[in-house]
């Protein structure tokens, strides 16, 4: 097997990549351990979950967003570029009205949020959102 | 639908000229045998609803020039779509003929020679005369003021926006959203809002502190016309607190917010809308994602980005109409609304030519009575300008190349930043520069021309992030205006790569070195964001620097090295 230089020069970038990830880059990152623990390992599924968030944010301190799963037990928010991601994690008893919260959340930075929610069938749905964080500028 | 035929009536029509009044340069105009009122304001009336679009005026009360942009980029899904054409390829698509009154109003090339010929575009008094026109043919037709009105002049300025709400309400607007008249800040904003004789529509605006929808913003109206119920809801700018200094206004929230609006189409239906309307700030290529995203929208009422269309373009079942911007163009588009559905529409973009449309009388003398407090100030003479000073284009225009060449030298920096805005008229080879023109072009409530230490890697993080905010394939991360104009720095930019690697090749042009990362340079600006800016107003340096000039030498410059377009 040949590489070309471009090649030897990409898997070079990768692997620093790598080497500067803080637990090795097999080693599972805070976000998934997160998942982990919350689905089980489990697969997750899309749909039946609404993740409302600003695309660009206004002020990256206080981000507000929302969450609604209808028939959800709970919903795990994370923010999967903070340093600790774990952001919230909302149980709904069996008397809830509605499967639905909201707040306002700290940014680091541009990043995606993810939520995932346990439905009652036990199944698993996830939503996610790029929200940006930006140092402002001028529109026309 | 026969848009494009009725638009090129204005280029094809030869022969006869109608009128014989003693405004404005007629006889030039008769010389070249183009162009009268009634081809500009001819339309075959149709449907029963008659919708009238300005937008983004920026407080140009005047006529003026106003060139359209030769660069203007379109990313990802949008690259090579309309607004994203410009020159022979716009004049192409829509079939307009070199020379012709549409090419010269709608695309760039020979700007300054067929300024002579078909002389200023816009004049609110002239728009009086199109909305009279059309309200006599149709008493009831909706008037719908996009926004970015409340700003932009030296008037404008010294009244708080005064001027431009006085002529407004002779217009009798029925509705209108916002952007920058924001920045006259929330007091002031609230004030006159509260005293508008009519709807101040927006439903993405938001009490921030609640994020619930603001009171005194409503984010519908409905109208009974031509036997049906027309909804009108407004969507403003949604990245104000981002874009512009969100500490002028902090009692508000904006974005977005398409899930809101899908809920307010969703409920003005409920509530027996026959045809649903929103008068929009988002900019087109915002426009034309929402509509692929939100159903049930007839026609989006297209502001912010300034973009000229002579068709609407159609996502869906939805029709988006782009007015353009400064005064130069009102849309008129009717309406087939019929069983509760829209069955048709008609649309015409009018350029208004301000030797060819005649003023109204009552609204010149009403814009007179506006400037004659500031008459003398107005009219002074600091300059003049040996080529044309235009701001349009992505990267660079020769008024923005002055005004950081002012920076340069009246703040003694090594790099200019001015802001990539999309406003400000032209001004002609041989034109003189008075104290109003300046004004037209810096004129802001947050102008000081600051002066301050930046490394080379920070310069490098400001020019990736507005380069994201306009080259981001995902519109809805884009905020619509230009990229930030840079003085006395050269630099490479692959508008096709993501953030942090499409800026490259930044070079000091007074010494050609490369800029160094960790290497401090002076760096003089205008319109930051941060509350606490200082320094001396724009407008005060660029005279300083014109007076300085006498006749201003204008160069074309290619100091930005565009890759990927």
């Amino acid at each position: 097997m040949e590489f070309t230089r471009r090649e030897t020069l990409a898997i070079g970038a990768g692997a620093a990549v790598a080497a500067s990830l803080p637990i090795g880059a097999m080693a599972a990152t805070p976000a998934d351990e997160a998942i982990a623990a919350f689905t089980g390992g489990a697969q997750m599924g899309e749909g039946g979950l609404t993740l409302t968030a600003p695309e660009i944010a206004e002020n990256g301190n206080t981000v507000p967003i929302e969450v609604s799963a209808p028939g959800a037990e709970a919903i795990m928010v994370l923010a999967l570029g903070n340093p600790t991601p774990g952001v919230a994690r909302f149980r709904f008893g069996p008397n809830a009205a509605a499967q639905a919260a909201s707040t306002r959340i700290r940014l680091a930075g541009t990043q995606d949020v993810l939520a995932v929610a346990r439905m009652g069938d036990g199944s698993f749905v996830k939503a996610s959102a790029t929200v940006k964080v930006t140092i402002g500028g001028c529109g026309g | 639908m026969i848009s494009r035929r009725d638009f090129l009536q204005v280029s094809m029509a030869a022969s006869a000229m109608l009128g014989t009044s003693g405004f404005g340069n007629w006889a030039r105009l008769a010389a070249q045998q183009s162009l009268t009122q009634d081809q500009l304001l001819q339309f075959d009336t149709f449907g029963n609803i008659s919708l009238i679009h300005v937008t983004d005026i920026h407080g140009q009360l005047k006529p003026v020039y106003f060139r359209e942009p030769s660069v203007n980029l379109g990313v990802g899904a949008n690259k090579g779509q309309v607004p994203h054409i410009t020159g022979a390829d716009f004049r192409r698509a829509y079939g307009i003929a070199d020379g012709s009154p549409s090419a010269y109003a709608l695309t760039y090339d020979d700007f300054s020679a067929l300024a002579q010929g078909y002389g200023r575009v816009g004049g609110l008094d002239r728009v009086s005369t199109v909305i009279n026109a059309i309200r006599a043919e149709r008493p009831d037709a909706l008037l719908l003021d996009g926004g970015d009105t409340w700003h932009g002049s030296y008037t404008c300025y010294h009244t708080e926006g005064q001027d431009m709400v006085n002529v407004m309400n002779a217009l009798k607007p029925d509705a209108m959203t916002f952007h920058w008249e924001f920045t006259l800040g929330s007091e002031r904003v609230n004030e006159i809002v509260q005293g508008l004789p009519f709807a101040a529509l927006g439903q993405n605006i938001f009490d921030a502190e609640w994020d619930e929808p603001a009171e005194l913003f409503k984010p519908y109206r409905f109208f009974e016309r031509g036997g049906a119920r027309v909804a009108v809801i407004g969507q403003a700018f949604p990245y104000m607190p981002i874009a512009n200094p969100g500490w002028m206004f902090p009692e508000y929230s904006f974005g977005i917010r398409d899930e809101n609006m899908q809920a307010m189409v969703d409920e003005v239906r409920g509530m027996g809308a026959d045809v649903v309307v929103v008068l929009s700030h988002n900019g087109f290529d915002v426009d034309k994602k929402m509509a692929g995203i939100v159903s049930g929208i007839d026609v989006i009422l297209s502001g912010h980005t300034h973009d000229a269309l002579p068709e609407p373009v159609l996502v869906g079942q939805t029709h988006i109409i782009a007015s353009g911007s400064n005064g130069k163009f009102v849309s008129r588009v009717d309406l087939d609304v019929r069983d509760g559905r829209m069955m048709g529409l008609r649309h015409k973009l009018i350029p208004i030519f301000s030797d060819v449309i005649a003023p109204d009388p009552a609204v010149s003398a009403l814009i007179d009575a506006q400037r004659a407090p500031y008459a003398a100030q107005l009219s002074e003479v600091i300059g003049q300008a040996d080529g044309l000073l235009y701001r349009r284009g992505n990267f660079n225009g020769t008024w923005d190349d002055l005004i950081c060449d002012a920076l340069l030298s009246e703040r003694e920096a090594d790099i200019a930043m001015s802001p990539g805005v999309r406003w400000g008229p032209s001004i002609v080879p041989g034109q003189d520069i008075t104290r109003e023109d300046i004004w037209n072009v810096t004129s802001m409530s947050y102008g000081a021309a600051y002066r301050t230490d930046m490394t080379g890697e920070f310069i490098k993080v400001i020019l990736e992030d507005v380069a994201d905010n306009i080259f981001n394939p995902d519109p809805y991360y884009q905020q619509g205006g230009d990229m930030v104009r840079i003085g006395g720095m050269g630099y490479r930019i692959d508008i096709t790569k993501p953030q942090g690697a499409r800026i490259s090749d930044m070079t000091l042009l007074r010494t050609g070195e490369a800029i160094d990362p960790a290497k401090t340079y002076v760096v003089a600006g205008w319109a930051s964001v941060n509350e606490g800016t200082e320094g001396p107003q724009i407008w005060d340096v660029v005279e300083t620097h014109i007076r300085k000039q006498g006749t201003v030498a204008v160069t074309p410059r290619d100091t930005v090295n565009v890759v990927g377009a």
